[in-house]
């Protein structure tokens, strides 16, 4: 009898692991000598990486061009309530609607393509879209951008809740993050994903399967698109506004790095590992040196040369290894 | 009417002309085999009647329903599946993986989030069915890439089988496999030329002759001539290539 996968489930035992330590960091962070909105940033970056994931880990297709959907959602935060409400849900969900809308359109002339003509498409929407947010000033602010945004609470009808303190917009952040990852999860242990990574090993295959490979592909760009821009909107609420630099071409490869580096292509919290090290770097490397990058740098290099699974991948390895030193000797497979 | 038929498939690239004028039809239930010397357009033209390629002149049909320039997957989804000469697997996922994705009750709802594959244990059963039928049985879990040769031929069949074909088209299913294998393959296509209704293209004659009820030869992009293995025996061509004066 074959042994089979188990069901992926709803909500798993890393979820709850993940969201508890998550929860409870208001508790501890200061004692460490950090302070909250790391943590709040770290939980967009995470969110972010995790739907990047989509198309770069299950679907293959590499974008450096993902700031631009960020970067929407961002600015379209900050528009919607300069010019039409501000309240939380509308502009929350504008923001999705308008980095989904943008990634449908530019998905659309990219779809049929893969590889590295898919990876220089991206890099040339996603520079058209940062350069439209410095050049258009009227609307954008140009290379300021738009200041002074406001942290809308938390109306649910019976109350509200503010978020002006980066404690409650944590909270409202992490809870965000709770319903993404575990609809996230529900996707990529869907049909839909399970065929998403069949067209990353072979879209001829897939297509002979009887798989329309440029809908899935489509779709894989659509929803990055769209839960980057629900990043992005959360980045607008916690920096107050909402400015082009996070489209630019250095950092939309930042969200590539944390993926690799965390083993997006090796399991499903590669991404979520990646941000956390990626933002950690930052802050503690950061506090030493001005030349942080450089080591980050280096260090990505090193793991893409010996370990691309990423640091995913190294404790898998390291699990795989536990196991396999439990069984007594006659019963190892193998290496 | 013939399940499949082809009439008057052109198609060239550049200045180079690969199909002419080719007439075929395949009759439901049967095996009908395409053989010809390498570089006659056989693989060209199995990658026009299954969608790969859009014949310049030409129309191919379905029973009955005009199918000429679908895409793959629109064909696909028609019923008409096919393995590869040079081998198209999902090299990461498990032999039943492999099975998996191409089983038509994933397909149709591939779009349902509510789904877990993992959990659904009625779609392994029928995945370990087909791997079953193509001799993978307890090869369920091993990654297509460490398969050996042998093995991923067999699978490359399973993949097509899984999406429960009306038709399937296999393209030289025995290159590269040795005595042995070609030997159990013929074995297994026998016993699933029961079920369903196959065309193969091959080279390898005997292989052929063996299993087809009808069988086309193709040469420089043209029919020149059909019939039963024991009708073509008397044929000039086959003949001189069983003399081994093959193209």
């Amino acid at each position: 009898m074959p042994d089979r996968k188990p069901p992926a489930g709803l909500v798993t035992r890393p979820m709850v692991v993940l969201f508890a330590v998550l929860a409870s960091t208001p508790l501890w962070l200061a004692q460490v000598g950090l302070y909250q909105y790391l943590a709040l940033e770290i939980v967009i970056w995470m969110l972010y990486a995790l739907g990047y994931n989509v198309l770069l880990g299950y679907a293959g297709l590499p974008s450096f061009g993902h700031g631009a959907f960020f970067g929407v959602g961002a600015y379209a935060f900050g528009l919607l309530q300069k010019t039409l409400a501000v309240n939380l849900w509308v502009d929350l969900v504008g923001a999705v609607l308008a980095a989904m809308l943008l990634g449908a359109a530019i998905a659309a002339f990219i779809s049929h393509r893969r590889g590295i003509y898919y990876a220089l498409l991206t890099i040339a929407f996603g520079q058209v879209v940062w350069f439209v947010a410095i050049k258009w000033h009227r609307v954008t602010g140009g290379e300021d951008g738009l200041l002074n945004l406001v942290r809308p609470p938390a109306n649910f009808g019976f109350g509200e809740i503010s978020l002006k303190s980066n404690d409650a917009l944590f909270g409202f952040a992490l809870v965000v993050f709770a319903v993404a990852v575990i609809a996230l999860w529900r996707l990529v242990h869907s049909p839909f994903g399970r065929v998403l990574q069949a067209i990353r090993q072979n879209e001829t295959r897939a297509a002979f399967a009887g798989y329309n490979v440029w809908l899935f592909k489509w779709l894989a760009f659509v929803i990055s698109a769209a839960v980057a821009g629900l990043a992005g909107a959360l980045f607008a609420m916690a920096q107050q506004s909402a400015y082009p630099n996070v489209m630019s071409l250095h950092q939309s490869g930042f969200v590539v790095m944390m993926v690799l580096v965390g083993g997006g292509l090796a399991s499903f919290w590669g991404p979520v590992i990646g941000a956390l090290f990626f933002i950690l770097a930052r802050d503690l490397l950061g506090a030493y040196t001005e030349t942080w990058l450089l080591w980050y740098g280096l260090l990505f290099m090193a793991i893409v040369l010996f370990k691309p699974e990423g640091l995913a991948g190294l404790w898998q390895d390291w699990r795989a290894r536990r196991r396999r030193n439990a069984l007594p000797l006659a019963a190892r497979e193998p290496v | 009417m013939a399940l499949f038929e082809a009439r008057g498939l052109s198609k060239r690239f550049g200045d180079h002309v690969v199909l002419q004028d080719v007439n075929l039809a395949f009759e439901a239930d049967r095996l009908s085999g395409i053989i010809g010397p390498n570089g006659a357009g056989k693989t060209t033209c199995f990658n026009v009647l299954t969608g790969r390629y859009a014949p310049d002149r030409g129309r191919v049909t379905l029973d009955g329903e005009d199918i000429t320039g679908r895409s793959p997957a629109a064909i696909a989804r028609k019923g008409v599946s096919r393995s590869f000469q040079l081998m198209n697997l999902f090299n990461d996922y498990t032999a039943a993986d492999n099975v998996l994705v191409a089983l038509p009750q994933v397909r149709r709802r591939s779009f349902d989030m509510t789904r877990d594959l993992g959990a659904d244990s009625a779609l392994a059963d029928r995945a370990a069915g087909v791997l079953a039928r193509v001799g993978l049985r307890g090869k369920e879990n091993v990654p297509a890439r460490r398969l050996s040769y042998g093995e991923r031929r067999a699978l490359e069949i399973g993949v097509a089988l899984a999406a429960e074909p009306r038709l399937l088209f296999l393209d030289e299913p025995t290159a590269g496999l040795g005595a042995d294998g070609t030997a159990r393959l013929a074995e297994l296509i026998a016993e699933l030329k029961r079920t369903v209704t196959i065309v193969v293209i091959e080279h390898d004659m005997r292989f052929l002759f063996g299993l087809a009820d009808r069988i086309s030869v193709i040469h420089w992009g043209q029919v020149i001539a059909e019939g039963s293995a024991a009708e073509l025996a008397d044929n000039p061509w086959v003949r001189r290539s069983n003399l081994g004066m093959l193209a």
